[in-house]
């Protein structure tokens, strides 16, 4: 398994209303393959601005370090601006929860595609270009592209809007792609098909995929590997197929406080949260 | 405890709930479960009389929401939404908030029963001088079902009230809700995607899509597997 990405002791902290600063994340290490590898833990755990680190796209006031940050070959605690906006979109994707918020309300569909064409490669033909959105919308599953390539954001549901965030992204043939929560809005059903086109891409295409969420099922069975992140730090680093057998008690907290339909009717376990899992790293 | 009869609400042109019938007992958890426009919250905001053009008949403990005063629909069923951070005034102080429903209907003493409210929620009583802001989401919604409790309904209506908040959290809501209807004899109507949650709270529900009831199932029916719609059958396979 070659390696995609690879982070050392990643640190970040914003700096607090009364001055002092605040380490979000705590010394975060782990290395990425071509893989489905899922990043869990509560809000404000971390698992976003794990993900953002690496794609570039902290807000300029947070202060990140890292003793090794590398995607591919580049270093990306020494690119310039400029290479890390060409990697984003080109090399790099990302797909938010809500497609509400990532799509242009103003802009038609295909042309937002299309758009995302050309910005990769200029000298695409528009013609090829409108082709190439067609056949993207297809491939995640979209019936008539034709008439939805027409639409604004607004005349989608909440699943189609989703897949055409993930056909924008998809359509540069990225080879690292991060989802953060990119089911949690959907149905169940639709859900389901979301996902199997995001295997379908890391199989196939040898993608690499960061997935983000706060569903320990859904992970468990999505994903290959999956990181336990717990106030800004790793607790756990686990094969998916074997969350049941987690050590940690966070972990193990987090799966028994899930109800079930054939589970318990007893009270359900409460999460007791023990200062120590909050030490600093190392 | 409500009866719901061949309940239709119509948007213009599009129907969200069509020819729905269902009962709830006093005392009983009833569920109501389908994917996002299926019509399981347009019932509940019709129970409550938030929405006009609807037709068949609606009796909430023998009241009929269209007929019956505001004030005294709202000392018999309350509403509990999915996002606390929209459903409370964000310049408020919790106390203001959960005082308000007694204030408005002249309720005396509303300050001593907030501090009881807090307290019967899981929260210490200095919480009524905070702000929405400086709460976390599970207090939030601790703060919802305050309020909607405030006037002692014999119902609540819950709108998906733990799908936005951690797993965590959502355990020791689910915990209070719980402990709360059985202290209280409450009725609940949860609403949900969520089979696990709508299995571990309700002794009966309703399966819905496309503003259709699928089935009515028990609880003892939905582990057992005894399913007839292949629809259920899928919700049940993806959770």
């Amino acid at each position: 398994m070659s390696t995609l990405a690879h982070i050392e002791n990643l640190r970040v902290a914003f700096r607090t209303d009364e001055g002092s600063l605040r380490e979000v994340v705590r010394g975060v290490s782990f290395t990425l393959g071509r893989e489905k590898l899922g990043i869990v833990g509560e809000s404000g755990s971390g698992k976003s601005i794990t993900g953002r680190s690496l794609l570039g796209v902290l807000p300029p006031y947070a202060q990140m370090t890292a003793d090794r940050l590398t995607f591919g070959n580049i270093d990306l605690l020494r690119a310039s601006p400029k290479l890390r906006r060409s990697l984003r979109g080109g090399r790099m994707g990302m797909i938010l929860q809500d497609p509400k918020f990532s799509l242009n309300p103003v802009m038609r569909i295909g042309e937002q595609i299309v758009e995302a064409i050309r910005i990769g490669d200029r000298r695409i033909g528009g013609r090829l270009a409108r082709q190439r959105a067609l056949q993207t919308l297809e491939a995640v599953h979209i019936r008539e592209p034709e008439r939805v390539a027409r639409l604004y954001p607004h005349e989608l549901s909440g699943g189609m809007g989703q897949r055409v965030m993930i056909a924008m992204m998809v359509v540069r043939e990225p080879d690292l792609l991060i989802a953060d929560e990119p089911t949690s809005a959907l149905d169940v059903t639709v859900r389901t098909q979301v996902l199997s086109i995001l295997d379908e891409l890391v199989t196939r295409r040898g993608m690499g995929l960061i997935f983000i969420s706060h569903d320990l099922n859904l992970v468990a069975k999505f994903c290959d590997r999956v990181l336990v992140m717990y106030a800004g730090a790793i607790v756990e680093t686990l094969e998916a197929s074997r969350l049941r057998e987690a050590k940690h008690p966070y972990t193990q907290g987090l799966l028994s406080c899930l109800p079930t339909i054939n589970g318990s009717l007893d009270p359900l376990p409460v999460l007791k949260r023990e200062g120590s899992w909050a030490e600093p790293v190392r | 405890m409500i009866e719901v009869r061949d309940l239709t609400v119509r948007f213009g042109p599009s129907t969200a709930v069509r020819h729905v019938s269902f009962s709830v007992a006093a005392g009983e958890s009833f569920g109501l479960v389908g994917e996002s426009g299926s019509g399981k919250s347009t019932i509940l905001r019709t129970i409550m009389g938030l929405h006009p053009g609807w037709s068949g008949t609606i009796s909430v403990n023998g009241l009929s929401p269209e007929k019956t005063p505001r004030r005294e629909l709202a000392r018999v069923v309350q509403m509990v939404f999915q996002d606390p951070y929209a459903s409370l005034h964000p310049r408020y102080a919790i106390g203001h908030q959960i005082a308000e429903p007694m204030r408005i209907n002249g309720i005396a003493d509303a300050g001593a029963r907030t501090a009881e409210m807090l307290d019967l929620v899981g929260l210490s009583t200095s919480f009524q001088f905070r702000y929405p802001h400086e709460l976390s989401g599970g207090q939030r919604q601790r703060v919802a079902i305050a309020r909607a409790l405030a006037l002692s309904p014999r119902i609540l209506l819950l709108d998906e009230p733990t799908s936005a908040l951690d797993v965590s959290i959502q355990a020791e809501i689910l915990n209070l809700l719980n402990r709360l209807r059985r202290e209280m004899n409450l009725t609940f109507v949860i609403v949900s995607h969520d089979l696990a949650v709508v299995s571990y709270m309700c002794e009966r529900l309703m399966v819905m899509q496309n503003a259709e009831a699928v089935e009515t199932l028990t609880r003892a029916q939905l582990r057992a597997g005894e399913i007839t719609s292949s629809y259920t059958r899928a919700l049940v396979g993806a959770a």
